[in-house]
C-alpha cells in the first residue's frame, strides 16, 4: 500500500494562536530556547498500489482544494512516504 | 412592519448545524415563511433568500465550514447566490461562505484561544445590503456572540477594498472579541445580497429571549432587523 504525506502550515503573515499558546507552554515545563512555534497538519493519504506520478498529482490538487485553505495556509510538501512505516 | 409576508427563506441543515430552528423562527417572526433545506438537497426548493445558521457542521473538521463547502446542495446556492439571491451566513455559515469563495477572507481560531459568549455590540456601517436595509447607517445593535474560531483575517489589500467599496458591513465595538483584523464582525459581496458575520441576529428576535436593551431584561431583539430587511428586498425587488 502507497502513502502519500501533505504538510500544511499556516501562512507566515498569519498569526497562529495554536503555536503561540504551545510556545507559551514549553518554558513553563523546562524546555528552554525555542523561540517560536507554529503549528500545522499533516494528512497521510493511502492508496492501493504504488504512488505513482498520478497519484502524486491528484493528491496535490486535493491539498490546494480541500486540505487547505489558500486564504490562511500553505501546502509545504506533498511526498511519497511509501517506504515509511507506521 | 412592512416587508414581503409570506417569502419563503430557506435555512439549510448541515450535521452539526445548531441554530437552524433559531433561525427559522426569527423568519417566522419577521413574517417570513421558513424553509427547511437540508445539505444533501439537488435544489433549493424555489426559496426567495436562504440563512446557512451557526453551529459545528461536520465537527468543525479540518477547517470550520470546510468540509459543508461541499456539500450538494452548496454547488446550487453558489450559482443562485452569484445570480443575486439573498444570501446570509452567520457564524458558521459565514465560515461556510468564505470556504466557499462567496465573501473574501477566512476565519481563524479566536487570538485569546478561548471560546467567548456574550452580547456584543455591533456598528451597522452599511445599511444598503439585503440583509440590513432596517437599520440606519451607523446604528448600535448589541446581539450574541458566541464562538470559537471567529478571528477575522484577510490581506491588506483586500481589507483595503472592502473598507473602500463599503463592505464591512458590521464592526465589532467597544471590544474586539477574537482579534478580528479591523474590528471587523461582517462583510458583504459585491453586490450586498450575500452577508456574513460571526454574532447571532436570530438569538435576538423576541422579548423575554434576548439581550438586554437597557430597559428591561432579555428584551433585546436588534437581530429581528435582518429578516425584515431581507423580506424589504424581495418585495421590492
Amino acid at each position: 500500500m502507497g502513502r502519500v504525506v501533505v504538510d500544511v502550515m499556516p501562512k507566515p503573515e498569519i498569526l497562529d494562536p495554536q503555536g503561540k499558546a504551545v510556545a507559551g507552554a514549553l518554558p513553563r515545563l523546562g524546555f528552554d530556547g525555542f523561540v517560536s512555534v507554529r503549528q500545522g497538519k499533516r494528512f497521510e493519504l493511502e492508496v492501493e498500489g504504488d504512488v505513482t506520478p498520478e497519484v502524486l498529482e491528484k493528491a496535490r490538487e486535493a491539498a490546494l482544494t480541500l486540505l487547505s485553505n489558500p486564504v490562511i495556509e500553505d501546502v509545504v510538501a506533498v511526498t511519497d512516504a511509501s517506504g515509511e512505516g507506521h | 412592519m412592512s416587508g414581503m409576508s409570506g417569502a419563503r427563506i430557506g435555512v439549510i441543515t448541515f450535521p452539526g448545524t445548531l441554530d437552524d430552528r433559531d433561525a427559522a423562527r426569527a423568519v417566522r417572526l419577521a413574517g417570513g415563511e421558513a424553509v427547511s433545506l437540508w445539505h444533501g438537497d439537488a435544489d433549493l426548493h424555489g426559496v426567495d433568500a436562504v440563512v446557512l445558521p451557526g453551529g459545528f457542521s461536520y465537527g468543525d473538521y479540518l477547517r470550520a465550514g470546510a468540509i459543508s463547502r461541499f456539500a450538494p446542495v452548496m454547488d446550487k446556492l453558489v450559482d443562485a447566490a452569484n445570480g443575486g439571491l439573498p444570501v446570509l451566513g452567520i457564524c458558521n455559515g459565514f465560515q461556510v461562505l468564505t470556504e466557499s469563495h462567496l465573501l473574501p477572507g477566512s476565519m481563524i481560531k479566536n487570538d485569546h484561544l478561548h471560546f467567548v459568549c456574550r452580547e456584543q455590540t455591533l456598528v451597522v456601517e452599511n445599511n444598503a445590503t439585503a440583509w440590513t436595509n432596517s437599520y440606519q447607517q451607523d446604528q448600535r445593535i448589541v446581539i450574541p456572540l458566541k464562538n470559537q474560531d471567529g478571528q477575522y483575517v484577510a490581506d491588506e489589500h483586500t481589507l483595503d477594498m472592502l473598507e473602500a467599496e463599503g463592505r464591512v458591513v458590521f464592526r465589532y465595538e467597544g471590544w474586539n472579541p477574537n482579534g478580528s483584523r479591523r474590528n471587523i464582525a461582517g462583510i458583504s459581496n459585491e453586490r450586498g445580497n450575500v452577508v456574513g458575520l460571526m454574532p447571532h441576529p436570530e438569538h435576538a428576535v423576541e422579548k423575554g429571549f434576548g439581550p438586554d436593551n437597557g430597559t428591561a431584561h432579555r428584551d433585546g431583539t436588534d437581530g429581528l432587523g435582518f429578516f425584515t430587511s431581507v423580506l424589504n428586498t424581495l418585495v421590492s425587488a
